[in-house]
């Protein structure tokens, strides 16, 4: 049987009547997404099936994963951060800037910490060899970048607006735009790897990966938001996003938390 | 939405996970990813091992990173890791000198992973271990479990975690010994012999 958008939608729709039903009865929001999400069909053999084991971090200090590895200058480049001059011709597209602020559950920013993105092109293609799409390259566009957060928590980006893309999941699957992003905090308890979106995608509520977070709040802390004062004039266009890691850190030994 | 108000703790709400996806390849791998252990270092570990998903197929597009103390027990606050060119912009690999602790290795085309690293010394309450984070196409948030290493029966016994564990499952937190100073730590995603995964709170 082919699988079409339409069979992904009811199980969509399924799934978010679910989550809303165990909030409904009394159960926590979930933030984060379910690893067993069927409608994405790859989580289906690489979820876990027993539960996991939990560890209170407040009654170890010297545990290994409240702390976190170090990144610095010598990891980065100057124009790491500006995916558009990492060749020597100017990539096809429309030039963004992406900042925000990368904060600990508390609000406090991550200074110096590593970000890495990577992302499609103009175009939707990826500069990845097993990539399918036959949409075109760009000999100047790689799409992959890294900072460090100053020390107010800030990141910013200068690349260009990547294009959705097919991925073959099931009939007309379309991701909507997005940009990777990898991030580590203070403690390695509070590693993520995710997804930044872009405003009012008409792709969104087809996308079985973007809906695998089926908490429509926390959903929608994936979206950038359109900043006009980041906008740079006569150059790009202007998106704020700003990250939330999850996770304990060593501050909440030290509150008694 | 996503411009936070600090002074709002109620709403610093967490980002939530998404998958890797399949095409990290070019942007987070990078050369050297698994050779932790300083060039020569007589304390130098080396780890080998397969991630499986539920029907014991190996994970092409997967990669672990590992965390993990000095033989001293202590956490390197030391960058470059991921160390650049900046005449070139591409990789110049660690210095071979100092240790970092961190590192980030892809499966590769036989799902097959490995590392050179330091043995881990003992901190706190805990036997000896190596931090790991598993990402894979298909995972929708990352999985951390840890590598203990046999030998000290009597330090595994008294690991706060390991006597947490049903018998029948301990072992899977425990690398194998192959030869000296070689260890096995196979990762299996799903259904039999189930890798234990941590959550932490």
């Amino acid at each position: 049987m082919t699988l079409t958008q339409h069979d992904i939608d009811q199980e969509i729709a399924a799934e978010h009547a679910a989550y809303e039903k165990r909030v409904a009865d009394g159960a926590p929001v979930e933030h984060q997404p379910r690893r067993d999400y069927a409608p994405y069909r790859s989580s289906v053999l690489r979820h876990p099936k027993q539960p996991p084991i939990a560890i209170d971090v407040t009654k170890d200090p010297e545990l290994v994963e409240l702390s976190s590895p170090a990144f610095g200058e010598r990891d980065i480049t100057e124009i790491d951060n500006d995916l558009t001059k990492q060749h020597n011709g100017e990539p096809i597209g429309e030039r963004i800037t992406v900042s925000g602020r990368l904060l600990d559950r508390d609000g406090r920013p991550i200074r110096g910490q590593l970000i890495e993105i990577w992302q499609a092109n103009s175009a939707g293609r990826y500069a990845h060899q097993r990539e399918q799409h036959d949409a075109p390259l760009d000999p100047n566009f790689t799409g992959v970048g890294r900072t460090l957060t100053d020390d107010s928590g800030f990141y910013e980006f200068t690349t260009i607006q990547p294009g959705p893309y097919p991925w073959r999941q099931h009939v007309n699957a379309w991701r909507p735009a997005h940009i990777h992003f990898s991030l580590f905090g203070t403690a390695f308890t509070q590693r993520l790897v995710t997804q930044m979106y872009f405003p009012s995608d008409p792709l969104f509520p087809y996308d079985p990966i973007i809906q695998s977070v089926t908490d429509d709040a926390a959903r929608q802390r994936l979206v950038a938001t359109y900043d006009h004062s980041l906008s740079v004039p006569e150059f790009s266009m202007g998106y704020h996003w700003d990250i939330v890691l999850d996770g304990p850190n060593a501050t909440w030994i030290e509150e008694g938390r | 939405m996503t411009k936070i108000d600090t002074s709002r703790p109620e709403t610093v709400l967490p980002t939530p996970s998404h998958t890797v996806g399949p095409f990290y390849g070019h942007a987070l791998p990078f050369p050297g990813g698994g050779d932790i252990a300083p060039i020569g270092h007589p304390d130098t570990i080396a780890l080998q091992g397969y991630v499986h998903d539920g029907e014991g197929n190996p994970l092409p597009d997967a990669f672990v990173e590992l965390w993990g103390p000095d033989p001293g027990g202590n956490l390197s606050q030391v960058d470059g890791s991921m160390r650049r060119d900046p005449a070139s912009g591409g990789f110049l690999g660690r210095n071979g000198v100092e240790f970092t602790g961190w590192g980030r290795i892809q499966t590769d085309a036989g799902g097959h992973w490995t590392a050179r690293t330091l043995r881990p010394g003992a901190r706190g309450q805990s036997a000896p271990y190596i931090s790991v984070c598993v990402f894979a196409r298909g995972l929708l948030v990352h999985l951390f479990t840890r590598i203990y290493l046999p030998g000290d029966e009597a330090a595994l016994a008294a690991d706060p975690l390991l006597s947490r564990v049903a018998p029948e499952r301990r072992g899977t937190l425990i690398a194998r010994e192959e030869r000296a100073d070689t260890y096995r730590f196979d990762i299996r995603l799903q259904g039999e012999g189930e890798t234990v995964f941590l959550e932490f709170q």
